[in-house]
């Protein structure tokens, strides 16, 4: 399932300030991602996996180098314009969720439409047929603290797709689940989230979930290591 | 968004309340206290405004207020009469004096003797009697608050014989009136009768009252000056003399001046502290909308938001309290008659919370702003 070219990275690198010197922790990374994959971004800790999709995500500028989201090469925009694009664009779920406590899951899951100017009404009514889809519409009216990690983070995979974006990036959206949420949860990021014209990129550690991605990167002291369309990296991800 | 932000702020109750109590207790306080001191300065003034009927005051060169006198001999009277434009001058004589109380203690009183045949000088309204019965022998009027405070509650008060000075005097009448800035009992009664109850000295007249005739007051008051040597005020001018005194001469103004100070500063503490950590316990929220996309202007649009809901609940809820107080409460007690909240001071108060929320808002939107949208991934 293909749709055409979603994310292309080139020549990107990212270096931060330590003290009065800098540390690079992305090099020269070039990478293309096609519409239609769901991608594992993998590696241990500080391999520069979450650098990378913040730049991907159009959060984190690039000390050198460009990226294009669906055409357009977003570190050209202003940033005004650049926050617009990620408003219209981009869906993001959180490892730690990061709902509004004091909001319902429906209302919560409403924000990026009540963002970008939909009546309240209306958006909340959208949030609440996407988490009927995701099979939590009877939490609809419910507050995140009375919801399990797993109905949490469903209500964030609503959140992040309710304004139907063209990509979608998640910071380990496992990590906080059993092995059978978490199978549940990419499950339905495939079903929900995957589309011919859309992309959808995963930061993981979480081996229990690598075998349902249709491509895993592999990063290495902010090198990507491996490429494999073929899982292959399955196992040497899985062994470490 | 503004909903939301609205949402995320009365959903924590705590800070919420905290919140809500800092304004409030802010503009109770610099309410109150500004109205306390606007009053008390307008006492400075209230012995000239209760005599409605004189639009000029005449009065030696020394005197300064109604309270602080230089006498000036009986015949400073008929040298205002003599000027052209006065219509009518009357005699006030405004001197101290000692009653015996009921317990046999000495309590200091103000007398104060009008005009024996026309009464200019003693307020309009009666609480209790005619102000014809002042021609009466050895008669006096007292103030109602000064009766309250010489009196117990029920305890007859008109007819009731006084030591005054060691003379007789008979309280023929209770005027209503508001105490003055020393808040003393003050008598009143005939020019005459005043001269026989005050101690004798040589100048036995503290003002000459005078009512222009087809002459705007302070022409008259000027021709006065010129033509007579004596120190002539307008009714307004003298009442501003009297509230001038007390900011001139009493340490009033600097000790509300920094009640409210602390008022502001209170608030500043208690709203800028919880602002602070609401923003800080929603810091990864603010994060995660930033990252989905929205601007910095709309996170700013949604603090102010807050902030406005913070002052419109926090600001009406303390005005509320401060006009209960000097409504409600206070009305009741005679220390706080004739007090008012004129319009200025909420105006000056919202003033004030408006900063105070404006400042701490500030500086905690600050962190808002900075926060890296990408942090959320970190």
């Amino acid at each position: 399932m293909s749709g055409g070219l979603a994310i292309s990275v080139r020549d990107v690198v990212k270096e931060f300030p330590v003290g009065g010197d800098s540390i690079r922790v992305l090099h020269d990374i070039k990478v293309d991602i096609q519409a239609g994959e769901l991608t594992y971004l993998v590696g241990e800790s500080g391999s520069g996996k979450t650098t990378l999709i913040s730049i991907i995500a159009g959060i984190l500028y690039p000390t050198s180098g460009r990226v294009g989201v669906f055409g357009t090469d977003i570190y050209d925009l202003s940033d005004n314009d650049l926050v617009a694009f990620r408003l219209a664009n981009i869906g993001f779920i959180f490892q730690q969720y990061n709902l509004l406590p004091t909001l319902t899951a429906a209302q919560n899951a409403a924000i990026p439409l009540i963002a970008r100017g939909v009546k309240r009404a209306e958006a909340v009514e959208r949030g609440r047929a996407l988490m009927t889809r995701l099979n939590i519409g009877d939490h609809a009216d419910k507050f995140p603290n009375q919801l399990s990690g797993g109905q949490q983070q469903r209500v964030a995979i609503a959140r992040a797709l309710v304004h139907e974006p063209r990509l979608v990036v998640c910071d380990e959206p496992t990590a906080a689940l059993d092995a059978r949420s978490g199978r549940r949860v990419m499950d339905l990021l495939r079903e929900v989230a995957l589309a011919e014209d859309r992309a959808v990129i995963i930061v993981t550690h979480d081996s229990r979930v690598f075998d349902l991605a249709d491509r895993i990167l592999a990063m290495e002291d902010g090198r990507i290591t491996h490429d494999g369309r073929d899982k292959a990296i399955l196992s040497q991800q899985e062994a470490r | 968004m503004n909903w939301v932000a609205i949402r995320m702020l009365t959903g924590d109750r705590v800070k919420f309340i905290g919140l809500i109590f800092g304004v409030a207790f802010s503009t109770l306080l610099i309410t109150q206290q500004l109205t306390i001191f606007v009053n008390l300065l307008f006492r400075g003034g209230v012995a000239v405004q209760e005599v409605s009927t004189a639009n000029i005051w005449v009065m030696d060169p020394a005197t300064r207020t109604a309270d602080v006198i230089y006498p000036m001999p009986i015949t400073a009277l008929d040298r205002v009469r003599s000027v052209p434009g006065v219509a009518y001058a009357s005699p006030l004589l405004r001197s101290n004096a000692s009653i015996r109380t009921a317990d046999g203690d000495l309590e200091g009183v103000t007398v104060i003797g009008v005009d024996d045949s026309s009464l200019v000088g003693i307020p309009r309204r009666m609480v209790e009697g005619e102000p014809m019965q002042l021609m009466d022998p050895d008669a006096v009027f007292i103030d109602d608050v000064g009766a309250g405070k010489l009196f117990a509650p029920g305890d007859p008060v008109v007819g009731t014989t006084l030591e005054l000075n060691d003379q007789r005097a008979i309280i023929k009448g209770i005027v209503d009136s508001v105490p003055t800035f020393t808040a003393q009992v003050t008598l009143y009664t005939r020019y005459s009768n005043a001269l026989n109850f005050v101690p004798g000295t040589r100048n036995r007249l503290s003002f000459v009252l005078v009512r222009a005739d087809d002459v705007a007051p302070e022409v008259l008051a000027r021709r006065i000056t010129e033509r007579t040597g004596l120190k002539a005020r307008t009714s307004e001018q003298f009442a501003r003399d009297g509230i001038d005194f007390i900011i001139e001469n009493t340490g009033i103004p600097i000790n509300f001046g920094i009640t409210v100070l602390l008022g502001v500063i209170v608030g500043v503490a208690i709203v800028g502290l919880t602002l602070s950590l609401f923003i800080r316990d929603n810091i990864k929220q603010f994060g995660a909308l930033k990252a989905i996309g929205v601007t910095n202007r709309k996170i700013v649009g949604m603090v102010s938001a807050q902030a406005w809901l913070v002052v419109l609940i926090g600001f009406g809820l303390g005005l509320a309290m401060a006009t209960l107080f000097i409504g409600g409460g206070a009305a009741g007690s005679p220390d706080f008659k004739g007090f008012y909240m004129p319009y200025q001071i909420p105006l000056i108060t919202l003033g004030l919370v408006l900063a105070i929320v404006g400042i701490t808002s500030r500086i905690a939107i600050r962190s808002v702003l900075k926060t890296d949208p990408a942090s959320v991934f970190r």
